[in-house]
Formats: structure tokens, sequence, C-alpha cells
């Protein structure tokens, strides 16, 4: 009983259907442990790993010099940039939205640099739904390759004050 | 149990289970069972509110109180209902079934102030509105320092707790009050009480300091160092949880059906997992976080989680098993599942448990194993699949386990009957019914990236508009006709424990009433009569039923696993 006492040496290894579940169970952890790195190395979808330590302040500086450099046109009165296929992007995350709105070409690599200029946010790409998280002083980079066209929308889902649910922004995706 | 040595210690011995009730220590279970439900209310208000807000066509409350309720909402639920009540577990678990008084009736006191104190003055400020910053209250989201301070104040209570359990396992041992070892019940709830020890460090280390930055006395934690730290205090929690709810799981499987552990080595081997593999879990939680490298995110998931994972499924199979073989004993032989029909179902305390095993394994289990993988984490992080995931986990798997050891709390330590016993035979399928219906909605609303803790599912007034697909606004509206049944189990539930604590007939002097027939109660009153027997005595009974339904369940994790890396597949490439 799991209420009493056991005596003397309990000590027992499982046997039968016992023993044929724990190794069962064993085995599938031991697939999930495997699944993992093995992705990391063949699969196309990994969490981003490179970031440097940065300045709010001075990554905002960048994310303004980067807009004026590749800016191309306007959508409410944010800015849309285009940066070079292969080459750095900013974003930013601030409250309450993500600026600028980026234009990428569909199968181009980019790196987009995404960090925060006051609070932790979420970086949300709907409708595919990709997320990855946000924080201030750290320089996030997503090598990134879009593979469909279209115009995505940014969301935000870390909570970051009263106007988190109007914090959005855009990144359209040319057919190329 | 042998009466001579606890004679200096006040106590009654209890009809049902034969086993010793110290007064002193009762006072304290039933103290904090009391404060853990009031906490429930609390948290369950806040719940009801939430999910009719969510409901995006309902979207009852505005902006602010949606946000301040979600705090309000997290920290009486994972915080004080569940730790209220783990206290209860701890006081219970280390007197009765040690056959000793407890340590010191003093530090209990203390403890307890310390706790009641911590609890008031955090909802006071959350409920003031200066502490809108969710329970993980991220810097540089910035609360009240009497928010980061109820908290610690509320932990270093809790830690006292830990400390009068140890010591009184220490004077139990000393005294020589019991034979043996340890039984199981109490050797999950020491699991529970040293994870709990490891969670509560953490905690200090991530909030202590922020309570110091709030006074304005020191810098800013980083960020990212914070996240690390906090989910070392957030992610252990869920761990004591379960290890408290199996070892609920286990006593009501025994003092229900009459079941014993078929094998003590891997029971306590399973606990045992827990204790040394979860340290590392944090990382599921920042897994698409800046700052970490991959290898240390997939070493850290992957070998310490997945240790852990093994044992919840051997407990998963060992419960059940249990259960089966106790069954088939009382002659229940019929067929595979025959034993399973036969189970006490019209007990709500077996029912409650039953339902918790089931959730906490197929939906909680199975989900979180699948998004704490690092690449598959990349579609579900802070999207609605999580606390789809975690309502599974921690309130269809814990709270309903909590909600059923009540059902034998109240008999037992309180000694007060129930009025309304056909109500309380539905309470945990109204209640555990509720909670899936809601953890579907919240999952399969996520899978189209609808975010947690987001006010307004359209974003209306946002610079530039999006929205979502109509169908995710149908599994919205599923999240909130869950969360509204599962309110009414929870209100259900309060009215059944309120009526039965303070207006209930007395059952003073006498067994526990039973929810089975007499012929039922009687087959499991032989089997707990026989107590201890040396291990592998009914060995031969086999387990055929169990093994299809854990064949079952792996079955299903296999495909829902497989599943999403599929998912995965499609998305944009990244790394």
């Amino acid at each position: 009983m799991s209420i009493f006492h056991p005596k003397g040496n309990w000590y027992r290894p499982p046997t039968g259907a016992e023993r044929l579940w724990v190794g069962l169970a064993l085995a599938w952890c031991l697939v999930m442990s495997i699944t993992m790195p093995w992705w990391h190395f063949q699969g196309k979808q990994n969490a981003p790993q490179t970031t440097y330590e940065v300045d709010p302040s001075a990554f905002i500086q960048r994310v303004n010099q980067f807009v004026e450099t590749n800016r191309v046109g306007e959508i409410n009165n944010v800015p849309i940039v285009e940066p070079e296929p292969g080459g750095d992007a900013y974003l930013l995350g601030q409250m309450w939205q993500w600026y600028p709105v980026l234009k990428l070409k569909k199968n181009q690599t980019y790196r987009i640099h995404v960090s925060s200029a006051d609070l932790q946010h979420g970086l949300s790409i709907l409708p595919i739904n990709m997320n990855i998280h946000v924080l201030p002083g750290y320089d996030y980079v997503m090598e990134i390759t879009p593979t469909t066209a279209g115009e995505f929308s940014l969301i935000c889902n870390e909570f970051c004050g009263i106007g988190h649910h109007r914090m959005t922004g855009k990144i359209i995706v040319e057919e190329t | 149990m042998s009466t001579e040595t606890v004679k200096a210690a006040a106590h009654r011995v209890c009809e049902t289970t034969g086993l010793s009730i110290f007064l002193k220590a009762q006072f304290f279970v039933k103290i904090n069972a009391v404060l853990a439900v009031i906490f429930l209310l609390v948290g369950g208000i806040a719940a009801l509110l939430l999910a009719l807000t969510r409901w995006s066509n309902v979207m009852l409350l505005n902006d602010i109180w949606y946000y301040r309720m979600i705090t309000l909402h997290g920290v009486n639920m994972l915080v004080f209902w569940i730790i209220f009540f783990e206290m209860a577990i701890l006081y219970f678990a280390s007197t009765t079934l040690l056959n000793t008084k407890m340590f010191s009736k003093k530090l209990a006191h203390v403890s307890l102030a310390l706790m009641v104190a911590g609890a008031v003055v955090t909802n006071y400020i959350i409920l003031k509105g200066q502490a809108d910053v969710m329970l993980t209250s991220y810097p540089p989201l910035e609360a009240h320092p009497l928010f980061y301070l109820g908290i610690i104040l509320f932990a270093v209570g809790a830690l006292l707790v830990a400390f009068n359990f140890f010591a009184t396992l220490y004077i139990a041992k000393k005294n020589k009050t019991y034979e043996g070892s340890m039984p199981l019940v109490t050797f999950g709830a020491a699991t529970a009480a040293i994870i709990a020890v490891v969670a509560l460090l953490h905690g200090a280390a991530a909030l202590v300091p922020t309570f110091f930055w709030s006074m304005g006395w020191m810098e800013m934690m980083d960020p990212g160092v914070y996240r690390l730290l906090w989910w070392g205090l957030g992610h252990h929690s869920q761990q004591i949880n379960v290890a408290a709810m199996v070892s609920v799981w286990y006593f009501v499987a025994t003092i229900s059906t009459g079941a014993k552990p078929l094998n003590e080595t891997v029971c306590r081997g399973a606990f045992i997992l827990y204790i040394l593999f979860i340290n590392l879990a944090a990382a599921h939680h920042l897994l698409v976080d800046p700052g970490l490298s991959s290898e240390w995110k997939i070493w850290n998931t992957s070998y310490a989680m997945y240790l852990a994972v093994l044992a919840s499924m051997i407990h998963g199979y060992t419960v059940p098993a249990s259960m089966e073989v106790a069954m088939r004993r009382k002659g229940y032989n019929k067929g595979i599942f025959g034993w399973f029909a036969k189970l006490p179902w019209k007990d709500p305390g077996f029912s409650a448990v039953a339902l918790s095993a089931i959730i906490f394994g197929f939906i909680g289990g199975i989900t979180g194993v699948t998004l704490g993988t690092e690449q598959i984490n990349i579609m579900a992080h802070n999207t609605l699949r999580i606390p789809g995931h975690f309502h599974a986990t921690v309130v269809g798997g814990t709270t309903l386990a909590f909600m059923g050891l009540c059902y034998y709390l109240v008999p037992l330590i309180f000694q007060k009957d129930f009025y309304m016993k056909k109500l309380a035979r539905i309470q945990p399928w109204l209640f555990g019914g509720g909670i899936v219906l809601m953890s579907f909605g919240m999952s399969f609303a996520g899978t189209y990236g609808v975010p947690r803790r987001t006010y307004d599912s359209d974003f209306g007034g946002a610079i530039l508009e999006t929205g979502f697909d109509p169908i995710a606004h149908i599994f919205l509206g599923l999240l909130g006709v869950g969360g509204v049944i599962a309110f009414v189990g929870l209100l259900l539930f309060l009215v059944l424990i309120v009526t039965a604590v303070f207006f209930g007939p007395s059952i003073k002097g006498q067994k526990m009433p039973t929810w089975q027939s007499a012929r039922e109660q009687k087959m499991t009153d032989d089997l707990i009569s026989i107590g201890y027997e040396e291990e592998g005595k009914d060995y031969h009974i086999k387990t055929p039923g169990t093994i299809v339904l854990v064949l079952i369940f792996l079955l299903s994790f296999a495909i829902y696993y497989f599943a999403n890396w599929a998912a995965l597949a499609d998305l944009w490439h990244i790394r």
C-alpha cells in the first residue's frame, strides 16, 4: 500500500510488463533526444543562435540608418524598407509597433537583426506562425529565407504594457 | 502501529484507515487546505472573467482589467492555491503516514503567518492596479515593490514549511515511530519538498534583486538572466506540482481501490528521476530566446527533460497497473478491460484522480514534451498553445487531483460528510470536461498563431491592421465555453466542500461513508487491511489492460510529435 511502510529489503528490478514498459518509454525518450540534434543539422528551421550585445539607443540608431538608406515607400506613415538580398536588415520592437515594414524577396536569405527599444517583446510572424523572443540589450540575428510570397503580419506576443494588443508590423515578400 | 511512542502527542486514530492523526498537525492540514480553497475561488473568478474576454464575441473586460486579471489569476492559481494545498499535503504526509507528531508547531505558525501576509499583500497591490506585470514580471516591466515583497514573504513561509517537513522526517526516524522505509506517498511528498527548495532558491535569486531594483537600491537585472532564473522557479514549481499530484494519485488509488505499488523500487526510482533531471528544464521556456546557444538548449531540454518525462511515463503505467491488479484480486477478471469498467467511478475522489491522470498524460504531457522541443517551439512560443498545454497539466492534472483528494480530506480530516452526493459525482467530470474543452480551444487557436496574454485578438486600433482566420475565432469561442463549464465545476466543488466542512453532518467516531456498494467497499477494506505485503506476492497477476492503455498513449504521443515536425518543415527557413 502506498500509505504503509515497506519492510525488509524491498529492492527488486522491474519484471514482466513493467520492465517492457520502462524499456519502451526509455526507447521513446531516446528517439526524441536524437531527433532534436538531427534536425539541428538536417532541418531548415532552427532557433537562431547569433546574438550580439547592444545598447538600445545604439540599436535604434542602426535601425534609423537602415531605414534612411533602404527606404522604398510608406504605408500608414510607417516606412517600407527593402534590404539587399543576402544582406543585413533591422527590425525594432517598441511600444507599440514593429518598425519598419520590411520588403523581402522570396527564396533570398536575409540577416534580420531584432531587438527591443524598451520592454521584452515577442515577435510573431503570421499567418505562418513563427515566433521568437525579443529582449532589450540583445541583438538577435535571424538568418531567414522566406519560402512563400505575400503580405505577412507581425504581432507582439509578449505582454508589453497596455498597448500590447495594438503592436503590429508587416513583412512583404515578393515573388522573384 | 506502536502507540507507546506517540503517547506524548495528542492524536486520534482514524476509524477508516487505522492511521494516527496528530491534532496539532491536523490543524495545519485544515488551515492550509481552507486557505488554498479561498485563493482557488479568487483565481477562479479571475479565470471566468478571462475566458469571457478571450472569447472574442464577448470581450467582457476592458483592456486594463484583462491584464490585471491575468496577473491575479496566475498568481492566485499557480502560487497561492497550489502551494497552500501542497503545504497541507506535506503536513499530512510527514505526520500521519510516519506516525509522528510534527517537528515544531511554532515554526508552523510563523510560516503560516508569512504565507498569509505574502498572499494578502500581493493580491492587494495587484487589485490596486500597481502590479499589472503578469505572474512572470519580466523586467524592464516594473511592479510596485510590494508585489515582489509579497511573493518573497510567501516563498520564505513555504521554505520554512519544507524545513519543518524535513525535520519531522528526521524526528520520526530518530524516534523510530515506524518500521521499515517511509511509505511511497511520503516519499513522493519528500520529492516535492526537495524540488520546492531548489525552486524557491531560484525564485529568491530572481525576485530579491528585482525587489531591490524596484526600491531603487540596485541596477535592473539583465532581462535574459532574469528569465533564466525566474524559470528556475516557474518550471521547478510545476515539478513540485507533478510530484505532489503523483503522490495523490498513489494515495487515492490505495484508499479507493485498495491498490498497492507493484514495485517500490520502480515507483521510487521514478520520483528520484524527477529530482535529478528536472533541474535544467527551465531551458524549454527559453528555446527561442537570444543569447543562448543551440547546444545549451538541446542538451538541457533533451537530456534533462526526457529522463523526467520517463519518470512520468513510468508513473503513468504503475498507477493504473496497481489498480488493475487490485481489481483483479477482487475478482474482476473479465477480459482486458472488465476491471476498468468496475473501477469505483461513482466515487468523486477516484474519478477526479482518474481524469487527472488521463488529462495530464494524454493532453498535458504529450503537448508539453512536443512544444518543449527546441525547433517546434518556434511555432508555439507565446502562442495560446502554451496555456493550452499547461492548463491540461496544472489544472486538468494537479488541480483536479487535489480536488479528488479533498473528497477524502473532508471526511477523514474534517470528519464531516457531504450533502448533494449526486452533484459531487458529476463535479470532476464537469470541471475536467470544461478544462479539456478550454485546453483544446487554446491549443487550436494557438496553431493559428493567436498569442497568449493578449486582450484583443483582432488588434483593433493598430497602425497596421491584422487579424485571424474565422476558424481561430471559433476556437476562441470553445476556449470561452470550456472556461465557463470549468468555472461551474469549480463553483460546484466549492459549494460541496464549504457546505460539508461548515454545515455537514459530523462523522466523528465513524468510518468514512462509502461512495461504493457495501460489498465493493468490503473488498477494498480487505485489501487495505492487509497492510504492507512482501514485494512480488501478487506479481503473477498480469496487467494486459494497462499495457493496452499505455500503448495507445505511446502511439498518440508519437503521432502528435511527428505531426508537429511535419508542420515545422513548412515554415520559412530560419537559423
